[in-house]
């Protein structure tokens, strides 16, 4: 699964999903996941890199990763690798 | 070394057109990180998570608040503390000391009032149940008690003349002031007669002394005019008393029922803002009483038996965030330590939730829930949140009327009750339970003792 | 003359224009036309979609401000926030669910300087939905039979003494025809979980409806007042094409409802004639309603009285209007930029 290649996000936080036409806000760690998410970073690569920044356990962290995944799969940001 | 920046679990939200924008919830929530200058971490660390939490300051001042209301309006004024409210000692004393009686609805009660010191000609007894025995106590030590029923007026009766006494009594009244519920079940009915019909037998056979007139119309009420109602309503019979008999009665019990600032489920705007003050309410009985036909040589002492709106923002319960968890409908929930079966109030109102830790201006709608193993232990089932971590602790406000009697040790034990008094020193008013001071209470037969598994 | 105008600095909210618009909008182009002074308009809103935001000739800049759910502190810190930005002169809120906080914050703002002119405590209390019938039988007005209720079943009892149809009501907004028990209960739960609790249940009244708008001075002087028919009405029941009309009941009652309570500020009434020609009093909003350009239109700028009342300045009653204007509501799409919806999703303000 990766972030679609079009999703528009800003530093503020907003992101936009040019093909479904919906907007979403994100918060600060999510802005970095998104980041990462978009430059190939692997989710274990993310939380070695949040751990690195954050007061959080890695299990948290990994937990919290994946739900956020699942969000926006749910919101459609993701698709499969060969799509 | 670099510090590491507080972790808060990632968020997406949609925008929506009627979603509240973040924006518009930001300070909604700010962190409540102290009590009385004391930090909650603190709290937390040395006395336990969940941990009741109340100020006596707050309450002398809430009191104080009150007595000033009516003082101002009113040449005679007594409360009487409300003992079913919080009968913890302490809690108890501080009213003591700030002047008020005690007002109790059955013998253990009682007793805790005259275990505290409360002279007997200062308790109220309230209730529809005082057995035969509470009634002889009260009656010899001279305390005042209000009628429910006729069969309790037949046996004070047949008290007063088994003992010689002259118990001192009052009927409770009930009746229509225009709002709904009616409190029906309580007293005896103004409007059929009932109640005029009570007072007559008492006046008549002269073997009680009819000293007051109570009512009590509600519970958490919101009008401040269903009590101008009531209380023309008891200087009606008042004044009926005087005509017929030329019995001037002693004191106009209004009771007690004043909403306190708690917003209850359903409303649209914060109880804060919109529940009436206790002026509101000293406003309305005062010239109601002042008003009325009833004209005494000596104007009647006007009782109180408030009791929430004196206690309820004088406690805050603390806890901490267990778990997180995504429901399958998508919803955010998180389960914290303080369950209903320790915030009974959390049934009907919406009680104001803060973290006790800063956050960003990121929120979510979150189902928060108790950890009992039982569906109904929902502490708030819609709340705009910040992302709260496992081990973060929150604080719920407004708790100080009927939780900490109304709780339940079911599923777990009850935590520690602290008090900060008014030089910020913290003293444990009630310890926590433990599996020992259950087991004390139960009995084992021999032949149930042993088991092979 | 025109020279010397003073400037001020208005904020208005209802900013909205859905099928049951608010009347922000409308009241800001009575504000711009105003003869006696100039204005700068600082937009609040709620939500993102408003579209007062991004129309930029008719708000000069817009905030984002707490619901009014969340509290009066709350609301209060964020207009101390706007104020040190934009030096309010007035505040006119337009919507009835927010007129308690401003209402109790009156005393508050003005002592930082802004203005409002909104009804009492008492007033607004008063004239509410769920106690219409009390506020019938004090001022002597016809005002339906309703009560409010808490629970469905309530309502049950209402069926022997009213007839079918029964209109359900929220306590701020909404309001529908149920003509069964089932649809009180669905109207019931739908408004009850938006709006809270109680769902007023009112006797419905046949015949046709006026509404008039109006200002009071608060000493019981009639400032403003416009009757209007509405001519075409959406599945809401809002207007969406009225005509100012000539009918002097509706004003003599319209005078005797502001001097009776001493009405401060604006409001719209509601009235129901039946065949008998009698007025039923339906509702009472305690604010400017979405038609307000129409007043505007024939002569009587209310939200330029409004506000001379607020700033304290002598304001001369209106005596006259144009009989026979028609207003005509359309819907207009603006294009807007992503980014002006992601700078007032994000930051609040634009």
């Amino acid at each position: 699964m990766n972030l679609k290649n079009n999703i528009a996000i800003s530093d503020s936080g907003f992101v936009f999903n040019p093909s479904s036409g919906e907007s979403f806000s994100v918060n600060q760690i999510g802005l970095e996941m998104l980041n990462m998410l978009r430059q190939k970073f692997t989710t274990e690569d993310i939380v070695t890199h949040i751990e690195k920044g954050f007061q959080a356990e890695r299990p948290t962290i990994e937990r919290d990763l994946n739900d956020f995944i699942d969000m926006m799969n749910q919101y459609h940001l993701m698709q499969d690798e060969d799509e | 070394m670099i510090t590491k920046k507080r972790y808060e679990r990632p968020v997406i939200k949609k925008l929506e057109s009627n979603m509240p924008n973040k924006f518009g919830m930001r300070t909604e929530y700010e962190p409540v990180l102290h009590i009385e200058d004391i930090a909650i971490k603190d709290l937390i660390t040395k006395y336990g998570s969940p941990l009741f939490v109340i100020s006596e300051k707050k309450i002398r001042r809430n009191y104080q608040a009150a007595k000033q209301a009516f003082e101002t309006r009113y040449p005679r004024v007594q409360f009487a503390w409300s003992y079913k409210t919080n009968y913890l000692n302490a809690v108890c004393n501080i009213f003591h000391q700030e002047g008020s009686w005690a007002e109790v609805v059955s013998g253990f009660e009682y007793d805790k009032a005259i275990r505290n010191g409360v002279p007997g000609s200062n308790i109220i007894f309230n209730g529809p149940d005082k057995s035969e025995q509470d009634l002889r106590k009260a009656v010899t030590n001279n305390s005042l008690i209000h009628i429910d029923h006729l069969d309790e007026l037949y046996l004070l009766q047949e008290i007063a003349k088994s003992t010689k006494h002259k118990p001192k009594v009052a009927i409770r009244v009930n009746m229509d002031t225009g709002i709904f519920p009616i409190w029906d079940r309580f007293g005896f009915n103004f409007e059929n007669g009932q109640a005029w019909d009570a007072l007559n037998k008492i006046m008549f056979t002269g073997t009680l002394e009819l000293v007051g007139l109570h009512t009590h119309i509600g519970t958490f009420m919101l009008s401040p005019n269903a009590y101008a109602v009531a209380a023309a309503k008891l200087a009606n019979l008042a004044q009926r008393l005087h005509q017929k008999y030329d019995h001037e009665i002693k004191y106009i019990d209004m009771g007690g029922g004043f909403a306190s600032r708690n917003t209850l489920k359903g409303a649209y705007l914060p109880g804060v803002d919109t529940n009436p003050t206790i002026d509101e309410f000293a406003e309305a009985i005062t010239s109601a009483l002042i008003n009325s036909d009833f004209r005494p040589k000596n104007p009647p002492l006007l009782i109180l038996e408030t009791g929430r709106a004196l206690i309820d923002d004088a406690a805050w319960l603390l806890g901490s965030v267990i778990a997180n968890k995504r429901l399958a409908d998508g919803r955010r929930s998180t389960i914290i330590d303080i369950g209903v079966n320790i915030l009974f109030t959390a049934f009907w109102y919406a009680h104001k939730v803060t973290p006790a830790q800063k956050f960003t201006s990121y929120t979510e709608d979150t189902v928060l829930y108790g950890p009992l193993c039982m569906n109904i232990d929902v502490i708030r089932d819609n709340i705009t949140l910040p992302l709260l971590n496992k081990g973060d602790q929150v604080v719920v406000h407004h708790v100080g009327a009927y939780n900490m009697t109304q709780w339940m040790q079911f599923i777990t034990l009850r935590p520690k009750v602290v008090l900060i008094d008014q030089n910020n020193k913290v003293h444990v008013i009630r310890n926590n339970e433990t599996l020992e001071n259950m087991l004390e209470l139960e009995a084992l037969p021999d032949h149930l003792a042993n088991f092979d598994l | 003359m025109k020279t010397n105008k003073p400037t001020l600095t208005i904020g208005v909210t209802g900013l909205n224009a859905i099928d049951s618009p608010g009347p922000g909008v409308a009241v800001i182009r009575g504000l711009r036309e105003a003869a006696s002074f100039n204005c700068r308009i600082i937009g609040l809103s709620y939500e993102s979609l408003e579209p007062g935001i991004y129309m930029h000739d008719i708000v000069d800049k817009t905030y984002h401000i707490p619901y009014p759910s969340t509290g009066t502190e709350i609301l209060s810190d964020r207009l101390d926030y706007i104020h040190e930005i934009e030096k309010l002169d007035v505040i006119i809120p337009n919507f009835d669910a927010e007129l308690y906080s401003f209402i109790k914050l009156a005393p508050k703002l003005k002592s930082k300087g802004i203005h409002t002119f909104l009804p009492t405590l008492e007033q607004f209390e008063e004239r509410h939905k769920v106690n219409l019938p009390e506020f019938g039988v004090k001022y002597d007005m016809h005002v339906p039979r309703s009560k409010a209720v808490y629970t469905p079943n309530e309502a049950l009892s209402l069926e022997k003494e009213y007839e079918w149809p029964l209109v359900i009501k929220g306590k701020y907004y909404d309001a529908t025809l149920a003509y069964n028990f089932d649809q009180v209960k669905s109207s019931f739960n739908k408004i009850s979980a938006k709006w809270g609790l109680p769902i007023i249940i009112q006797e419905f009244i046949h015949g046709t409806e006026y509404n008039v708008t109006g200002l009071g001075d608060g000493e019981g002087n009639t400032i403003a007042a416009v009757p209007m028919r509405k001519q075409y009405i959406t599945d809401k029941g809002k207007a969406w094409g009225g005509i100012s009309i000539d009918d002097k009941k509706a004003i003599q009652l319209t005078n005797k409802f502001i001097s009776e309570t001493k009405w401060r500020g604006a409001f719209e009434l509601e009235l129901m004639k039946n065949k008998a020609g009698d007025y039923y009093l339906l509702e009472i909003n305690p604010r400017i309603p979405a038609w307000i350009y129409l007043a505007v239109g024939v002569g009587q700028n209310i939200p330029e009285a409004l506000t001379r009342l607020a700033m304290g300045w002598p304001t001369e009653p209106f005596k006259s209007y144009e009989v026979g204007k028609m207003f005509i509501r359309y819907a207009w799409d603006m294009i807007v930029n992503l980014s002006e919806f992601e700078k007032i999703s994000t930051l609040g303000e634009l």
